[in-house]
């Protein structure tokens, strides 16, 4: 298989708008004639929804919540980025589209990446058109802050709460449609498998969460936005609920999965305080823009934090990284905060936790200042642990957050089965190794508004779609599987809890393929991944009945399809001999332990083919270069 | 500590529910209740019974999807939070609760502590949105929006939908859902055009879907995790007077009966 990304070239400034003119188009009057499945409806999968049906397309969107609206991206909080210059900066198209390169660690599509700095100022355009109340200076224009990493201010926010607004934006989007009839939404349904007809994605195979029933839904495309895989670790900031299974049964359908081992460590979450933990809680990282991190200088300091004079405390990011100081990107300051506890710094109970401290932004800007811009933060911290973060500093400790990896897309957000889109979190396309802070949001609504309906007609319009019979051989494969995985899960009838496995597998991950790894890590969690999910499926207790709503069912099934997941990821981890962004290999690292990149071996793609569960995965490559942002090491000091 | 539950339990819509008496010994008190739950759910499993069926996702009080009543109180005892961000060090040693579903005529149950809020995503679908397709935007700040509009457009926004408000409610209204979205709409100028259209098809479609009407109690405002204010009903309330009062919104007889008609979309 050779991997076409489909890339225009010529300048890149262009490409896009070429692009676009070169694309056929489908009649206006037989968009009505074309039904399309899109699968989640976060922030790519409902604008994707809502602009496809706007267009005349029929849609069925499905998630597996009660209501479009719950769907994970509404918990993020920090911001979006557009390169408006509204600021007067010095941002520019050109700019976003550097620093997210470099972000990237050198390790995503130019053409993409440009793309979507092009596309982020359009974001902004609809979602005010929307009614989104992003924050506005008392003359009435929106505010910026500059976030996570960006030395310009170009991050647009609705106070802590961006991605609720924007995704309540889509969704209101996403509801008029339905209102309209021209979306049927499947809330409470879950995708478990994908109907390839000759080749092409045709359908979907769902099972309705609460009668239990198996539905068949057939299509001209299928679209999936239904997020990332960072519930693999069982700790995460990602929804109890968020799960890989689309993605990885489409995978095992022939979708090549790329770069699994790009996952993203968010430097500013909750410490985990008991064995009973069930998520980790993401502090915003703008919480750095007006927050100090510190640790003590010694090991083992217990004094409260108020008893450390100014001379016993070293704020490390200040100290190592003078220019970004407590604003490096996520893997720097993650794997710093990993470092100082490792020596033994760390605070609180565990001594898996550093300071982040507002006593002198609150001396600075007074109390009320920092509320305004941090007051639901700051209610949630306290809410959880019990702490006043206005009087004693925040603790924070690094959690899984973010998979830049995800299903291989080309340049239309195809995978590599025709017919078959991935878009937001769910493709690998433009973050590279690491996401910057205020990115995530940007590309879901670019894909969704954007990129895919500009792109989908393409395809519709140079293929003919037949009717399918329901007896299809492909349709009653596809049934019978899902059949046979749901029974085979009631029937095993163990004694462990689908949870006591997943926390297993979880903790497994993160020892060996998380915030750092090296090889013999990495083999040795390759030669446990297999016996465990063995035990799983040998010991695994699943209660009730498949026609019922019945949550240990729906666990399982994520949680096995965790199990093949995790084994790809540390394969793709161990052959990826060099550091880059949020894969950091502590065999390769610069004298100074940041990130050693090996750009004549490794600026590529890992894309992996599927070849049963147990077998060997088949790596295709696809190169990746640089022709306007030239790689170079990233320094933040 | 240790901790008495009393929980709904109820398999499905047609079989009768009661309530069932369970023991949680080992509460720590830095879990949430969601957390606890998730305790008595594993021994649950490990006896063999049918873990409690709860829906909850995000767990940091944003999604909206958890919610049910602790003592007769929607979201439990502490004010302006979801039961995922309540932590048990508000409750004492061997305190009894009694932990029951939402109930609303409009939220018909699915199992145990689970129940339908189809309907308030219909009331969004009936107008609680601006018009805009995908590309029609003008530049963001050729919209100009005074800073306290937008904060107290933001204010109503924060609703997560969760149906505390309805629950609690003796009337079971949706309210205050409703008015914290026409709100939020009808402070930004995108969304005067439709600003009177969108609470008549709203208000009309809450009594279709068997949603009371509000008689200025306050529950709602009590229980909501979000701290969404009163006066969003009122300004919902003003809205509609002038929606029926200006000819041009109007209920005209062919409109009378809305309520029975269902939406033109469709949902399984």
């Amino acid at each position: 298989m050779t991997l076409d990304s489909k890339t225009p070239g010529g300048p890149i400034e262009t490409r896009w708008d070429r692009h676009r003119f070169n694309l056929k188009l489908v009649n206006p009057a037989n968009k009505r004639k074309h039904r399309l499945i899109v699968v989640g409806s976060g922030l790519a999968g409902a604008s994707a929804a809502a602009s496809l049906a706007e267009l005349g397309y029929k849609i069925s969107c499905f998630c597996f919540q009660d209501s479009p609206r719950r769907a994970h991206s509404i918990a993020a909080q920090g911001g979006i980025n557009a390169a408006k210059n509204y600021h007067n900066d010095g941002d520019s198209v050109y700019r976003l589209f550097y620093d997210t390169v470099k972000g990237g660690d050198f390790r995503s599509r130019e053409s993409n990446v440009y793309r979507l700095a092009e596309i982020s100022v359009r974001i902004i355009d609809q979602c005010v058109a929307q009614g989104v109340p992003f924050a506005r200076e008392y003359s009435g224009y929106l505010d910026n802050r500059s976030f996570g990493g960006a030395q310009v201010s170009r991050t647009f926010y609705a106070r802590g709460q961006t991605g609720q607004q924007l995704l309540l934006g889509a969704y209101q989007a996403l509801e008029r449609q339905i209102g309209q009839g021209n979306v049927q939404m499947f809330p409470r349904t879950e995708m478990l498998d994908l109907i390839v007809v000759d080749g092409r994605a045709r359908g979907i195979v769902t099972r309705n969460l609460i009668t239990g029933a198996i539905q068949t839904h057939i299509a001209d495309a299928v679209v999936l936005g239904t997020g990332g895989y960072g519930n693999v670790y069982y700790l995460s900031t990602n929804a109890k609920g968020s799960n890989a299974t689309a993605i990885w049964r489409a995978h095992k359908r022939g979708a090549l999965f790329a770069n699994p081992c790009y996952t993203q460590i968010h430097p500013t979450c909750i410490p985990v305080s008991g064995e009973y933990q069930s998520k980790l809680t993401l502090m915003s990282e703008s919480l750095r823009n007006d927050g100090r991190v510190w640790v003590p200088l010694v090991r083992r300091d217990v004094r409260p934090p108020a008893k450390i004079p100014e001379a016993e405390r070293d704020y490390y990011l200040e100290r190592k990284y003078p220019s970004f100081g407590n604003l490096v990107p996520r893997d720097v300051a993650s794997r710093n905060a990993k470092a100082v506890c490792d020596e033994g710094r760390g605070v609180g109970e565990s001594g898996l936790a550093v300071y982040l401290d507002f006593r002198d932004a609150i001396q600075r800007l007074g109390r009320h200042v920092i509320r305004e811009r941090y007051g639901n933060l700051f209610d949630m911290y306290q809410r959880i642990t019990g702490e006043n973060p206005y009087e004693t500093p925040m603790r924070i400790y690094p959690a899984i957050h973010y998979t830049m990896g995800g299903l291989w897309v080309d340049y239309n957000l195809m995978s590599t089965i025709p017919g078959l889109y991935v878009i937001g979190e769910a493709n690998f396309s433009d973050h590279g190794a690491n996401r910057l802070g205020a990115s995530a949001l940007m590309q879901g609504l670019a894909d969704g508004y954007f990129v895919l309906p500009a792109t989908i007609g393409d395809y519709l319009a140079s293929n003919k779609f037949e009717a399918i019979a329901a007896d299809h051989p492909a349709i009653k494969d596809a049934e019978n599987q899902v059949t046979c995985i749901t029974r085979r899960l009631l029937e095993t009838k163990g004694t462990r809890s689908v949870d006591s496995f997943h926390r297993a597998l979880g903790k497994l991950v993160w020892d060996y393929c998380g915030m750092s790894r090296n090889a013999e890590g990495l083999q040795h969690a390759l030669s446990r991944i297999p016996e465990m999910r063995e035990q799983f499926w040998r010991e695994v207790r699943v209660l009730g009945t498949g026609e019922e709503l019945n949550q240990s069912l729906e666990k399982a099934g994520r949680v096995a399809d965790f199990f093949e997941l995790a084994e790809l990821m540390c394969i793709d981890a161990l052959h990826r001999n060099e550091s880059c962004g949020g894969h950091f290999r502590e065999e390769y690292q610069t004298p100074d332990g940041e990130a050693a990149r090996d750009d004549e071996h490794y600026a590529y793609v890992a894309a992996w083919e599927f070849h049963g569960v147990g077998n060997a995965p088949e790596l295709h490559r696809e190169p990746l270069t640089f022709e306007y942002v030239h790689p170079t090491q990233r320094s933040y000091k | 500590m240790r901790l008495i539950l009393h929980i709904w339990r109820q398999r499905n819509r047609s079989e009768k529910g009661r309530m069932v008496r369970y023991e949680v010994p080992n509460v720590n008190q830095d879990m949430s209740f969601l957390e606890m739950l998730d305790v008595l759910n594993e021994d649950l499993i490990a006896r063999g019974e049918d873990p409690v069926a709860f829906d909850h996702d995000c767990r940091e009080g944003i999604c909206g999807m958890c919610g049910f009543m602790i003592n007769g109180v929607a979201h439990g005892p502490l004010r302006g939070t979801t039961v995922c961000q309540l932590h048990m060090r508000h409750f004492r040693d061997g305190e009894e609760l009694y932990l029951e579903p939402w109930r609303a005529r409009a939220f018909p149950i699915i199992k145990d502590l689970a129940v339908d809020r189809g309907a308030f995503d219909r009331l969004i679908a009936a107008g609680g949105y601006i018009s805009v397709s995908t590309g029609s935007a003008p530049d963001g700040n050729a919209i100009l929006v005074p800073k306290e509009n937008a904060d107290r457009a933001m204010d109503a926004a924060a609703c997560i939908g969760c149906g505390a408000c309805v629950a609690m409610c003796p009337n079971a209204s949706a309210s205050l859902f409703m008015g914290a979205k026409i709100t939020h709409l009808g402070l930004l100028p995108q969304g005067q055009t439709e600003r009177l259209g969108r609470v008549r098809s709203m208000v009309a479609q809450s009594v279709a879907e068997g949603f009371g009407h509000c008689t200025s109690i306050g529950e709602c405002e009590a229980v909501c995790p979000k701290d969404i204010k009163l006066e969003v009903i009122a300004r919902m309330n003003g809205d509609f007077l002038r929606a029926t009062w200006n000819g041009r919104g109007a209920l005209r007889d062919d409109e009378a009966e809305v309520s029975d008609k269902p939406l033109a979309g469709s949902r399984q």
